[in-house]
């Protein structure tokens, strides 16, 4: 009787512990989403995940508040000297507490971290790639996040600007049907990757007075077989890579291996354009320039 | 080409067996006339058929030249490499489980079991996230890479289980494979983790398989190392028989066994090796088909080699016809097909049978 008596003290007591500590988590926790709102806006300290974000905190004047950038993030050039966090897959959640960030740009996948710095009382931003409204609204909320409305404002409607003038340089002309590939195994027509009819880059696409040969499989990323890439017939091939995955110097080898499909119309009629440059890939406010490089490229003519 | 090896392979069988040869070779006829009947039509109806329409009378129309004719650039440039390229691997995956599960005496052995893939994934993995844009005649760096980091898995583990002319210990090959192939998958997963975002994406999708090698070029480097690899396996079915009784039964009865567990390995190790660089490690067909043909012809290794060879072939290849056509213009990945279509076919069989 007795040691039934002491187990189920024992018990009661290990419940009451359990409570007591839920009960205190939960008290810190309202603590925390107290003290949230301190160093919003102008005051933030940001730290960005996602390179794209941090390009665009740099061009509607943010960039001064920021502290820490991902792996990824090399541009503008000022974020060289930055401390780095990891990135999408690899977040360092001790480097980034200890910068003491008021504001956490991230990637919308990344449900776990976005929680931890919630249970810090740390504002996150949550970003997904999307269309070129998806960039502007953007730019427009991160502006509102850091006291930069103005500024962001007004760098949309310079983008804007941009892009209606290439818009206007290719109207009325011919659109001819591109096949836009952003991803191959380098030296051969394997696992390659290609724009679908969503996303920035078939956005881009059509405003450089293209016509996506994909644009029917509502995807932002298709893998077609080859027996697809020749019955679709593209005039124009134009592969847009980072720098680093495929080597500038052997643009002309990686151009070549496209010979293989010889009823390509852009193989027969020379027009298989291997384009290299971080800006032609990242969703941020270099995109306008990419639009531009993609328009001189499928329209030369109206560049003279 | 499957016809010709087993074609061979039913010689060699022939001549081991002289004695016991008349059931066995009658039924060795039936079997592979049988399968063989239904590699040749899967692989001339495979070509046949894609996500596009075309017009045969066009593709064989000499009077078009080949740069303007769409058909004949699909069916030669994008079908017939693949079809034959899935025929190749197939049969390569499927002889190579038959002989590993027989050296290993050990029914859940695969192609991949001994760390042979998982090497070859690491080579070409490395070549993916390093960058490595090398490439020796028209093989490009990462079948190269593959075929490399096989050699040196199959080497690692054949050093590690063989001691000095003596037998082979199966335990411990099996155990120095199992391991290996662990290590090799860590140091997989670590590369892919340090790696930048997209090339991480495409090495995830090089394990998967993968089949549109869109020229001949590959299937012809690969063709040597699986001609070799068969005509050993060739001389294999009856020793591989008495292998499955263990080694010491296996000496009783007259067999080399040092000689065959080396041959045996080695083989098998090697068309692994071919299949995998040529196509990424494709999955489940190692495994199941040697399975399911046990279920169709029963255990006699001279009988189940070449039948599973033949089986393989197909198999592959509608699995890589399924991969190509269900969601076109998407592709499905091969290696999710065959556990797909594989599984559920396999289970059926067993649960029929039992």
């Amino acid at each position: 009787m007795a040691a039934r008596t002491k187990k189920l003290i024992a018990a009661i007591a290990v419940l009451i512990a359990c409570a007591i500590s839920v009960s205190a988590l939960q008290v810190r926790l309202k603590a925390d989403t107290t003290t949230a709102q301190r160093g919003v806006g102008a005051n933030a300290r940001i730290v960005s995940l996602v390179p794209a974000l941090t390009e665009m905190f740099f061009a509607i004047g943010a960039g001064p508040q920021v502290v820490g950038i991902g792996n990824f993030d090399n541009f503008p050039p000022e974020v060289k000297t930055l401390p780095r966090v990891g990135a999408l897959l690899n977040p360092d959640t001790e480097r980034i507490l200890a910068l003491r960030p008021t504001l956490v740009a991230t990637y919308g996948s990344q449900t776990d971290l976005n929680e931890q710095f919630a249970r810090a009382g740390i504002k996150t931003f949550v970003y997904r790639h999307g269309g070129i409204s998806t960039i502007f609204q953007t730019m427009r909320d991160l502006g509102d996040a850091t006291g930069h409305r103005a500024q962001a404002d007004r760098v949309v409607r310079d983008l804007q600007a941009r892009l209606d003038a290439v818009r206007t340089r290719v109207k009325g002309l011919q659109k001819p049907r591109v096949l836009l590939v952003i991803g191959r195994q380098p030296k051969a027509l394997r696992e390659i990757y290609v724009s679908g009819g969503q996303g920035f880059l078939h956005e881009m696409l059509e405003i450089a007075g293209g016509q996506n040969v994909f644009a029917d499989v509502l995807r932002e990323s298709v893998q077609p077989s080859q027996e697809t890439l020749i019955a679709r017939k593209p005039d124009i091939v134009i592969e847009t890579h980072a720098e680093g995955m495929f080597q500038t110097s052997d643009v002309s080898g990686e151009q070549a291996v496209w010979s293989a499909l010889s009823s390509l119309p852009a193989v027969r009629n020379r027009r298989v354009h291997v384009l290299i440059g971080q800006y032609l890939v990242v969703p941020g406010p270099r995109f306008a320039q990419a639009t531009e490089t993609l328009a001189r490229t499928i329209h030369p003519e109206a560049f003279k | 080409m499957s016809d010709a090896i087993s074609d061979a392979m039913r010689d060699t069988v022939a001549l081991d067996n002289v004695a016991a040869v008349r059931p066995i070779r009658a039924r060795l006829v039936a079997t592979v006339a049988g399968f063989g009947a239904v590699t040749v039509a899967v692989c001339l109806l495979a070509p046949l058929v894609g996500s596009t329409q075309i017009s045969l009378t066009r593709v064989f129309d000499r009077s078009i030249p080949f740069a303007n004719n769409v058909d004949a650039q699909i069916f030669f440039i994008a079908r017939l490499p693949r079809v034959l390229s899935g025929a190749l691997v197939g049969a390569a995956l499927a002889a190579a489980g038959v002989v590993f599960q027989a050296l290993l005496r050990n029914p859940l052995a695969t192609p991949f079991t001994l760390g042979v893939s998982a090497g070859a994934s690491l080579g070409a993995m490395l070549v993916i996230i390093l960058g490595v844009n090398i490439a020796a005649g028209s093989l490009p760096a990462v079948p190269l890479a593959s075929l490399a980091g096989a050699s040196i898995a199959t080497a690692i583990v054949y050093w590690l289980a063989t001691p000095y002319r003596r037998a082979m210990s199966t335990s411990v090959l099996l155990l120095a494979g199992v391991t290996l192939n662990s290590f090799f998958s860590a140091l997989i997963m670590f590369v892919q983790y340090i790696a930048d975002f997209s090339q991480a994406y495409r090495a995830a999708r090089y394990l998967m398989g993968d089949l549109d090698i869109g020229s001949f070029d590959p299937l012809v480097a690969a063709l040597p190392l699986v001609t070799v690899a068969f005509v050993a396996f060739a001389t294999l079915p009856s020793a591989l028989n008495m292998l499955s009784l263990g080694p010491d039964a296996a000496a009783t009865r007259g067999v080399d066994v040092v000689r065959a567990q080396r041959l045996a390995f080695f083989s098998a190790s090697l068309a692994t090796s071919a299949a995998v660089s040529l196509a990424g490690p494709i999955g489940f067909v190692g495994i199941v088909v040697p399975h399911l043909v046990r279920l169709m012809v029963g255990v006699d290794h001279r009988i189940v080699l070449p039948a599973s060879t033949l089986f393989g072939a197909a198999f592959l290849v509608v699995c890589d016809l399924a991969a190509r056509t269900l969601l076109a213009p998407i592709e499905i990945p091969v290696g999710v097909v065959t556990a797909i279509i594989g599984g559920p076919f396999f289970l059926w069989l067993l649960v029929r049978r039992s």
